[in-house]
């Protein structure tokens, strides 16, 4: 059974001091109440959350799974309880606005909350994740009638959401959906069509279920710009919030998946059902857009959520398990001792925390956009949100995922049975690298809307920004072999950027051949940039360093030496072109 | 009852490990991980249910130790104590100590009754409450696995060797609490938040004119001596007697 303990530590050294957040909070009135000791305060009982109620539901809830009884969606035992609990703590409401019941804290808070909720229990995680999202979208771009009768339900978690994007003929490319919604003349609309892998699509644990739902109007132009977003109640609500009748929304099926049993992944049939139009007519992929930053980072907050839990079984279980003999130790070793099975933890171990510190970074960016006093630095974190966002996305679930194979792999054969947890975490993980947009779709952003972005100005901050923390490491002699390190791989990063925007690479098919291996090398030098940063600031604390900081030490090094030196095949990879990937006709795959 | 008094100490994280100082004089606490003791979490979720129930009218909190110390504090408001006081001192404060400073507030907050852990899970005294029963002069109910408010006495449940036994006391008392009392609740988020903008008054041991100096010695703090090897018996009766050589039946 896998013992899951938040990693409250070291998320605060990042905050505090690696990011200086406590700095940025006082700058941004909005957070006038949020300093760093309420935000360790907060964590620390998210963390009990999530190891006391939501961790012991977590394999038995992957072994029922969810059931469709008589048209309704039946969750595992304890998930109903665990999600009351959830709500009565108002954890649900965390990140969002005061003005509706939210308790109005940063959005570094709240992805640091997402990170325990998915290693504890991804598929519970969903349920709130999606309700966010759902209610961040309404709250941006519905009007005020719709805001005052969902807003305060759903930021309460009385009701969920759910987004119903996909279709069977429709997922990458939405432009080709289908489903259509048809004036009433009331001001309503009705809504028909089909939709497939529907997270949280119905479920036995909240009064109302709130579908956002993309469908085309009449007189809707082809393709992405002729798709506009509705809101369609599982049970249609009277004007004071009360639901009533049953709208014509149904259950097809559920999903049988690889992973995320207790979560019901749903085929959603909208038989000219009641919904109500959020935002302008034919602009709904844009407002469902203005929340996909957020959504994309929960996500990759879940690929490194998952990666951690399945750190901690294999670091716990290589301490105790002993096979085989090692040097300097008499009798037989726990396998800790030996130089492969370290390998693989600190592999996942200089992911996880240079991910995180990633991740975080990001956030407090998104805090700034959205908050920040002065126009220039929001403009200028807008950028660099806009840039990382699905860097955050692919990179933390690919590495993620990695992660959780390695995690697997320490335990051997106890990896694979099912009794440890770990075989859960690999099937779990995987869908991160899926939905929400897949990994590749997030590479063809980067490369293809994120490079050329306002001119190139976020990756020339970036990558700016890389410069000014090797420039402050100029001299450190402790510093020096991780800071070549860094250089070499950020020279590859630089090359290849240039020759993507403007170079040798920007052809069409180049940049689509190149994205996947180009986002991979991004996010290793944006980690290696981290762990420079992290290493920077416990060698200025010198001998006041604790425990927790000195270590960071010896995992900067790891990665440096063992892992950032993959940047340079990357490079190599790219270099050879999109003649290779194109070669093979269509015919002879 | 107008008024609950819950004394709370701030130890080293039960799921941290503990380092015994080289120089053999107690455990180094610095950069680790501390919470609010167990015992004493299960105080303050019992104060709060009975001023829930309608028992009490107000939940105050008393700490004595660091400025660190706050955060326990904090977590006890974040629970739903009203406010909080917190008696500031870097030294190691022995229970005699800690029972006058605690006399000393009971005497200026007048409460119905103060209750506390029964020990702490960092020294494993088991002093206090009884310390202060005595000096204040209240009847005390300590180890207890329930705690009931009627008709102005309190009905107090101990767990004893031979069983349970139950107490009847005249108010204002003092009780010490069991581990099987209660289970403390999960703080809510907005209780959290709350937390910050609660009462939180910080002064030190000379304002109450206590001594706190130590009266106590420690000859050496060491870790326990690693576990020998066992051995393997062939028949019950070798087990027998090899247990009657080493004394041990």
């Amino acid at each position: 059974m896998p013992s899951y303990k938040a990693p409250v530590e070291d998320m605060m050294f990042v905050l505090k001091d690696v990011l200086g957040a406590g700095q940025v909070f006082a700058e941004i009135p909005a957070y006038a109440e949020i300093d760093t000791d309420v935000v360790e305060n907060v964590l620390e009982e998210a963390g009990r959350f999530c190891t006391e109620i939501l961790q012991p539901l977590n394999m038995s809830g992957d072994a029922e799974g969810c059931r469709l009884e008589g048209g309704v969606v039946r969750t595992p035992k304890g998930f109903a309880e665990a999600y009351a609990a959830f709500c009565d703590a108002g954890w649900g409401g965390l990140s969002a606005s005061p003005d509706h019941g939210g308790q109005g804290l940063p959005r570094t808070v709240q992805i640091l909350v997402d990170e325990m909720l998915s290693a504890s229990n991804l598929s519970f995680g969903l349920f709130p994740g999606l309700t966010r999202g759902a209610y961040e979208a309404i709250e941006a771009h519905g009007d005020e009638a719709l805001k005052a009768l969902y807003l305060p339900k759903m930021i309460a978690g009385t009701w969920t959401g759910a987004m119903a994007l996909t279709e069977g003929g429709a997922g990458s490319d939405l432009g080709l959906l289908k489903a259509t919604a048809v004036p009433r003349g009331d001001g309503s609309y009705t809504v028909t069509g089909s939709k497939i892998f529907i997270s949280s699509g119905d479920h036995d644990m909240a009064e109302n279920v709130i579908h956002l739902v993309l469908a085309r109007l009449p007189d809707a132009p082809a393709g992405t710009r002729g798709i506009s977003l509705f809101l369609c109640p599982k049970y249609l609500v009277d004007r004071d919030g009360t639901p009533g009748a049953r709208n014509a929304i149904s259950v097809g099926a559920l999903e049988h998946k690889m992973g995320i049993h207790a979560q019901p992944t749903c085929v959603m049939n909208y038989d000219g059902c009641q919904g109500w139009l959020v935002g302008e007519e034919h602009r709904g992929l844009a407002a469902m857009f203005t929340m996909m930053n957020a959504e994309r980072l929960f996500v990759g907050m879940q690929g490194l959520g998952v990666a951690d839990a399945s750190y901690q079984t294999a670091a716990t279980y290589a301490r105790e398990r002993l096979q085989g003999r090692a040097t300097d130790i008499a009798g037989t070793a726990p396998i800790i001792a030996h130089p492969d099975v370290r390998r693989m933890l600190l592999s996942m171990l200089s992911f996880i925390e240079a991910g995180r510190a990633l991740s975080l970074f990001t956030a407090l960016e998104m805090d700034k956009e959205k908050f920040h006093p002065d126009p220039d630095i929001r403009r200028v974190s807008g950028g660099l949100v806009a840039l990382l966002t699905p860097v955050i996305k692919a990179a933390l679930t690919d590495f993620g995922f990695e992660a959780a194979v390695l995690g697997q792999q320490v335990l051997g054969g106890h990896g694979y049975i099912r009794e440890w947890g770990q075989e859960q975490f690999v099937r779990d993980a995987r869908i991160a690298m899926i939905y929400e947009g897949t990994n590749g779709i997030q590479a063809q952003d980067l490369v293809l809307r994120k490079l050329p972005l306002d001119g190139g100005r976020p990756v020339r901050t970036f990558l700016g920004l890389i410069r000014e923390t090797l420039e402050q490491a100029d001299g450190s002699a402790e510093a020096a072999a991780q800071c070549a390190a860094l250089r070499e791989a950020l020279a590859h990063l630089e090359q290849v950027t240039a020759r993507l925007v403007d170079g040798d690479l920007a052809g069409s098919d180049e940049r689509n051949a190149a994205a996947t291996d180009y986002l991979r090398l991004f996010a290793l030098v944006s980690f290696g940039w981290l762990w420079l940063r992290m290493t920077l600031v416990v060698l200025k604390k010198g001998e006041g360093a604790d425990a927790h900081a000195r270590r960071k030490i010896a995992l900067g090094r790891f990665f440096a030496g063992r892992i950032l030196p993959q940047a340079g095949a990357l490079a190599r990879q790219i270099d050879a072109g999109s003649a290779p990937v194109m070669a093979l006709a269509a015919g002879d795959f | 009852m107008k008024k609950i008094l819950v004394p709370v100490k701030m130890v080293l994280d039960s799921n941290a490990r503990p380092r015994v100082r080289t120089d053999e004089t107690g455990i180094d606490v610095a950069g680790m991980r501390m919470s609010i003791n167990p015992f004493c979490e299960i105080a303050v979720e019992e104060a709060l249910r009975l001023k829930e129930a309608g028992a009490a009218e107000e939940v105050v909190v008393v700490s004595i130790g660091p400025a660190k110390a706050q955060d326990t504090l904090r977590q006890a408001l974040a629970m739903g104590a009203d406010r909080a006081m917190l008696i500031q001192t870097d030294e190691t404060v022995e229970p005699l100590a800690v029972a006058k400073l605690l006399c000393a507030v009971a005497r200026e907050e007048v409460p119905d009754l103060v209750i506390l852990g029964k020990q702490a899970i960092d020294d494993d005294c088991n002093q206090t409450g009884q310390m202060l029963a005595a000096l204040l002069g209240w009847p005390q109910a300590t180890f207890a696995s329930a705690v009931r408010f009627a008709e102005n006495r309190l009905l107090v449940t101990r767990e004893i060797d031979a069983g349970l036994q139950t107490l009847s006391l005249p108010l204002p008392a003092v009780v010490t609490t069991d581990l099987r009392l209660n289970e403390p609740r999960h703080c809510a988020l907005p209780n959290i938040m709350k937390a910050r903008k609660k009462s939180l008054t910080v002064c030190v041991p000379a304002d109450y004119g206590i001594d706190i100096g130590r009266r106590l010695k420690i000859v050496a703090v060491r870790p326990p001596a690693g576990r020998k090897p066992g051995i393997r018996v062939a028949t019950a009766s070798e087990l027998v007697s090899d247990l009657r050589a080493a004394g041990l039946v």
